[in-house]
Parts: structure tokens; C-alpha cells; sequence
């Protein structure tokens, strides 16, 4: 009965999935599973998909309470472009020789720069929600015309060009190590505690949940649907804009043609592979996390296994295509139906 | 409010989009002494033939109620297999060209019985054959093929001349001849009124016994054939096939469509509306050509600012009509 259970939780096959594509990457690379400690800083394959899924895991979880609510974003890729450019230009930062003494000089502090940034993208985020719950648009076409614009607006900042930043404090956040373990990953621990708290230990877990179950009925049992959206969308473009600034600085630039570009799919798809339904309601936020790493591995596994990289996104819409049966009713009841005919027979 | 009697909300976006499409082209011919001429309303149509293309196809899966995020990515896949047949293989252009268009056909049935049958969201599942045709291009080449064959340099440079001075090429011909095919079904056939009726109330039109599932399902199928035709006029106006062609396509023929007058929501919207968004793109583009100090990225604020617009006023024409009520 135990095992049933087990088999029963809804973060079983994210996890049973996770499991099987590290095993895979262990079949392929024995030393996969090492852990080396090199100047205070832990090394190896594990360390290094948890840090490269950091910025897809921050707009995942925006996302899922997006999707949660039944609605999606398709502008986070280009939110996580305009984040970047504003903190590249307001840091940008020159190599200065003071009394004999390398420095770095920012344009203006870095703690102003990324919170301009962050604010920049609550901006946006508040555009689609107003969009969503005040004008009362279909939430993907809501945000796809910030994501058609996003990236001229992020081009508009940077000038067209591809700002590089020098300034080196900025790289510690998408580079560096805070007790060993890559500083963005406890980024991504924060939000999701914090997420966490928020849905679980408050009633806003519930009412997210109620909204994108009925929102009719959400609102006629009291919850204010329409500031509750709003925010949530607020919420999803904070995410995006956190991730920018790890993206950024992993990248020591600013590209706003090129940053972010493909994020929303791969958080979408993140959301969903993480059990969270795409017709909102129920969702997972652990899910989620799990989802990214899901993808994170599986770039990983292709890339070690010596596959061109471009194959890539055959293997994700085959996954797509996978998870999306595998959630739909009509196809586990096809599925159920059949097995239940067989069982007969015998 | 005597006035409001005389305003269809049905095309009142359409005689928006026409008076701002005569605005937008009477400042650039006020503004710049070329401007004025046929051949540039003619590049018009040349240089957005493909998009044209698409966004006929597009406007009628919004029309049904849906959507199709592959089309660009589709569009990409048949400049590749076209590019590497003929260059690789050395194929004819008479067996490439129905070849293309069958897989186009194959991924918008592969979307539809998805869809239809197994009731999953369409821009889920056109977002998985987006990242399929797109894999598959880069499974033909990850590098840009350039076609060198004589009969499609000799068909990419043919112009059929319009009176003096102004001619058009292949790809705008086959263009406006697929719109007034699209118009034609839309308007004039028993499938494109039963997609407008998908559109507007599907659940009525399943009770009213129109072929439901199988309009839905051949709506994704002409999506799929409108973007490998695209896909061709792509491959003939650029003369390569790469898989980093139309990127971000599908967003620009679902912003044609809405542009056009097609209400997102199904079942309102007009086929020739999308030629006027079509238009309003390209004169968008060509003003800021001809202007010379405005950068590339203008165009795609100016066209996210159009789209932003446009749904405000959809969004307010279903309010009021739903006030009347």
C-alpha cells in the first residue's frame, strides 16, 4: 500500500524522470555523480546543472502561480532581456587606476542598478497583470505584446548594442561561491522558501488556487481576483527580472536581442513537466523546481553524450508532446480503458 | 449617439486599420518625395508575400477559436528541406514543392488531432511542433544552404510587369492569389462558415450537427499548408534555407491577424482584413526605411504598441456589445 501511495504522489514521475536521465548520464559519464572541492568551491556535473537551471528554475516559479491562476506569460524571456540592459547600463563600469591600484568604477552603486532593474521588471510584470485582470484581455495575447516589444524596448536601453560590463563585484552573483555552493542557488532557495511560505502557511496558496479553478465562484466567496491576478503577474516579472541579473552577470553583458531568448518556453514547459496542469488550478511549486532540473539534465545528458546540441529541441517537443498526453484525460482514460479490457480477459 | 447607429462593431476594426493603413502611407508620401510611387505599394506585397501567406492561414485558426505558435518554425523547416534537396540532391522544383507542402500539411494534422482528439491546449501543442520542425532544420544543417539551382534564381528574379515602371514578382502573385482563396473559403464555402461558427460558439455548432471535429482538425491542416507556402516564397525571395529563418514569424502573423479586425476569441474577423495588417507591418517598415535615423528596434515597439491598441479596442467593442444586452 505504501508503494502505491508513493507511486500515487504527484511529484512521483517528476522525480521518477529526474532519476532516470541522471542515471543515464552516469551510464554514459562515471564520474557524473563526483563532487571535487577546488579553492573552497565545490565542482562537478551536479553542481554545475543546478547552477545553470538557476535563471529557468526563478521564472519557472514566477510562472507556476501565472499558470496556476489560469492564465500564462509569454513575455518573461523578454523581461529577463530589459532587466538585463538596465542593469548593464547603469553599471556598466570602467578599469580605473587609482594611485597605482586597479579599480573598478560603477556608473552608478550596484545595489541601485539591480534594484532599478528589479523594479523595471515589477513594471512589466504589473503591465500584463493590469492587462489581464483590469482590460480583461486572453492572458497570451496579454503578454505577447510585451513580448514583441519587450525586446525593442530592451534595445532602445542598450542602444543596439551589446553592453559589456566591467565592473567585477556584479559578476559574484551568476559566477561566484558563497560557502562552496554557487551564489545564484541560494537566490533560487529564497524565492522558493519564500513561495513556499506564502502558499503553504497562508491563505494565498488557497486562493491562487480557487482563482484558477473557478473565478467566478473565487469571487463570489471573496477573493479579490482581479488584484490577486494582478499581482501574481507583478510577481512573475520580479522572477524574470532576478533572473536578468544572474544571466547578466553570467555573462558579463547585456544582449537584448539574444538574452532570455526561448525562457518563457522553457519555463512553460518546466511548469508543466513539474505536474502543474496548464488549465490552472493545482500546482506544485517543488514540481516546478523539479521540472527545470528535468530540463537542465536532460541539455546535459545531450550535450555528454555527444549528440549535436541542435537536437536539443527535437527531444524537448517530443517531451512536450509526451507530458501533455500523459496529462490529458481523454488519453488516460483511452489508456485506463484498454489496460481494464485486457484485465478482463485474464 | 445617433451616430453609434451606424458603426458595426463587426468592422469597425477593419475601418480603423484601413483609415490608419491611409494615414500611415499618406504621411510618407507627404514626408518623402519617392514614397508616392506604385512600385513601393507594390514592394508592399513583394517583400511581406510570405507573411501575407501565413497570416491568411493564421487568421482562420484564430477565426476557429485557436491558435498556431509553429508556423514560423514551419516556415524555417521548408526553406531547409527545399534548400537541401535541390542543393544536396539536385531534386526538381516539381517534386520539392508538393513534397514541402505535404509536411506542412502533416505537422498541422499532427496539431489538430492532437487537439481535437486528445483536447490539449492548442498553443501547448503548437508550441511542441514549433520546437520540432525548428530541431529538425538544425538535423538537415545547422548552416545557412544557398540555393544556386538556374530555375529558382531564374523564378526569384522573374517580375511580371504592372504598367510602366512597377512590376511584381512571383511570390507577391502567389501571395494574392492565396488571399482571394482565403477569402473565398471564408466566405463563400459551407467549411469557412462552419469555422465561424466553431468560432463563435462551438459547443452550439456541435448541436447544430457541422462537421465539428473534422473543421477543427483541417483548420490546423490548412495552417500547415499555409506556412509551407510561406515557406516556399521565403525560400525564393531569400534564395537560401536556414534554420534561423523566421524566427518570431508567428508573432508577427498573429499580429496581421489582429490588426486585421480578427477578434481573438473566434468566430469574428474578416480574411481581407489580414491583408490590411499585412500592409500596415510593411508601411511600418518602410516608413522607417525611408526615414534612415530611426533604428530597426522602433519597428517592433511600434508594432507591440499596434497589437496593444488594437485588443483595447476589441476588448471595449465586446463590453459595450455586451452592455447592450
Amino acid at each position: 500500500m505504501n508503494i502505491q501511495a508513493c507511486l500515487r504522489h504527484r511529484l512521483f514521475w517528476p522525480c521518477a524522470t529526474l532519476l532516470l536521465l541522471c542515471l543515464i548520464n552516469f551510464a554514459f559519464n562515471p564520474n557524473f555523480f563526483d563532487i571535487e572541492i577546488k579553492n573552497g568551491a565545490l565542482y562537478g556535473s551536479v553542481i554545475d546543472i543546478l547552477n545553470r537551471a538557476a535563471p529557468v528554475m526563478l521564472v519557472a516559479l514566477g510562472m507556476t502561480l501565472v499558470i496556476a491562476t489560469r492564465g500564462i506569460d509569454v513575455s518573461v524571456g523578454a523581461t529577463v532581456a530589459i532587466s538585463g540592459a538596465v542593469v548593464a547600463v547603469m553599471i556598466g563600469g570602467t578599469l580605473a587606476i587609482q594611485d597605482g591600484v586597479q579599480t573598478y568604477v560603477a556608473n552608478y552603486p550596484m545595489p541601485l542598478a539591480m534594484l532599478v532593474a528589479v523594479l523595471v521588471a515589477l513594471l512589466c510584470g504589473l503591465w500584463n497583470g493590469a492587462l489581464v485582470s483590469g482590460v480583461g484581455m486572453q492572458p497570451i495575447i496579454a503578454t505577447l505584446i510585451l513580448m514583441v516589444a519587450g525586446r525593442g524596448v530592451a534595445q532602445l536601453i542598450t542602444e543596439g548594442q551589446i553592453v559589456t560590463i566591467y565592473y567585477e563585484p556584479f559578476f559574484f552573483i551568476g559566477n561566484g561561491f558563497l560557502f562552496g555552493i554557487p551564489f545564484s542557488l541560494y537566490i533560487v532557495a529564497a524565492v522558493l522558501g519564500l513561495l513556499l511560505v506564502l502558499t503553504q502557511k497562508t491563505a494565498l496558496g488557497l486562493f491562487i488556487q480557487a482563482v484558477g479553478l473557478n473565478p467566478t465562484s473565487a469571487r463570489f466567496s471573496g477573493i479579490s481576483a482581479r488584484a490577486l491576478v494582478l499581482w501574481v503577474y507583478g510577481f512573475c516579472g520580479v522572477t524574470a527580472g532576478i533572473a536578468g541579473l544572474i544571466v547578466t552577470s553570467n555573462v558579463k553583458s547585456a544582449d537584448g536581442n539574444n538574452a532570455g531568448l526561448g525562457m518563457e518556453l522553457d519555463a512553460i514547459l518546466a511548469v508543466a513537466l513539474g505536474g502543474t496542469s496548464l488549465d490552472g488550478g493545482r500546482f506544485s511549486l517543488m514540481g516546478t523546481v523539479i521540472g527545470a532540473l528535468i530540463i537542465q539534465t536532460l541539455t546535459y545528458a545531450i550535450y555528454s553524450l555527444g549528440v549535436p546540441p541542435e537536437v536539443n529541441l527535437v527531444v524537448k517537443a517530443v517531451v512536450v508532446f509526451t507530458v501533455c498526453l500523459i496529462q490529458s484525460e481523454k488519453f488516460r482514460s483511452m489508456m485506463f480503458t484498454s489496460k481494464q479490457r485486457v484485465e478482463d480477459k485474464s | 449617439m445617433k451616430a453609434m447607429r451606424y458603426i458595426n462593431p463587426r468592422t469597425l476594426p477593419l475601418v480603423v486599420t484601413t483609415a490608419l493603413f491611409i494615414l500611415l502611407f499618406g504621411f510618407g508620401a507627404v514626408s518623402y518625395d519617392a514614397f508616392l510611387s506604385p512600385q513601393v505599394f507594390v514592394n508592399l506585397i513583394i517583400d511581406n508575400g510570405f507573411l501575407l501567406v501565413v497570416a491568411v492561414g493564421m487568421t482562420f485558426v484564430i477565426l476557429a477559436g485557436g491558435i498556431d505558435l509553429s508556423v514560423g518554425s514551419v516556415v524555417a523547416l521548408s526553406t531547409m528541406v527545399t534548400a537541401a534537396l535541390v542543393q544536396h540532391h539536385h531534386w526538381s522544383i516539381w517534386a520539392i514543392t508538393p513534397l514541402v507542402l505535404i509536411i506542412g500539411c502533416a505537422f498541422g494534422l499532427l496539431h489538430g488531432v492532437l487537439i481535437q482528439v486528445f483536447r490539449m491546449q492548442p498553443f501547448i501543442v503548437t508550441l511542441g511542433g514549433m520546437f520540432l520542425a525548428r530541431g529538425l532544420c538544425y538535423l538537415i544543417s545547422i548552416d545557412s544552404i544557398s540555393i544556386t539551382d538556374p530555375t529558382y534564381t531564374a523564378l526569384s528574379e522573374y517580375r511580371l510587369p504592372l504598367g510602366a515602371e512597377t512590376a511584381i514578382s512571383l511570390s507577391g502573385v502567389i501571395a494574392i492569389v492565396t488571399l482571394l482563396v482565403g477569402v473565398y473559403i471564408a466566405h463563400y464555402t459551407r467549411f469557412g462558415r462552419t469555422v465561424y461558427a466553431i468560432g463563435g460558439n462551438e459547443r452550439s455548432a456541435l448541436l447544430m450537427g457541422l462537421p465539428v471535429a473534422r473543421t477543427k482538425i483541417l483548420v490546423y491542416v490548412l495552417s500547415g499548408f499555409c506556412s509551407a507556402l510561406g515557406g516556399i516564397l521565403v525560400t525564393l525571395y531569400m534564395l537560401s534555407g536556414y534554420g534561423l529563418h523566421a524566427i518570431g514569424f508567428e508573432m508577427d502573423a498573429i499580429a496581421a491577424a489582429v490588426i486585421g479586425g480578427t477578434l481573438l476569441t473566434g468566430g469574428v474577423g474578416f480574411v481581407a482584413g489580414t491583408l490590411v495588417g499585412v500592409m500596415i507591418l510593411g508601411v511600418i517598415q518602410s516608413l522607417i526605411a525611408f526615414d534612415g535615423s530611426l533604428s530597426s528596434w522602433w519597428t517592433r515597439i511600434a508594432i507591440g504598441f499596434l497589437l496593444f491598441l488594437f485588443c483595447l479596442l476589441q476588448r471595449l467593442l465586446e463590453r459595450s456589445k455586451l452592455g447592450k444586452k
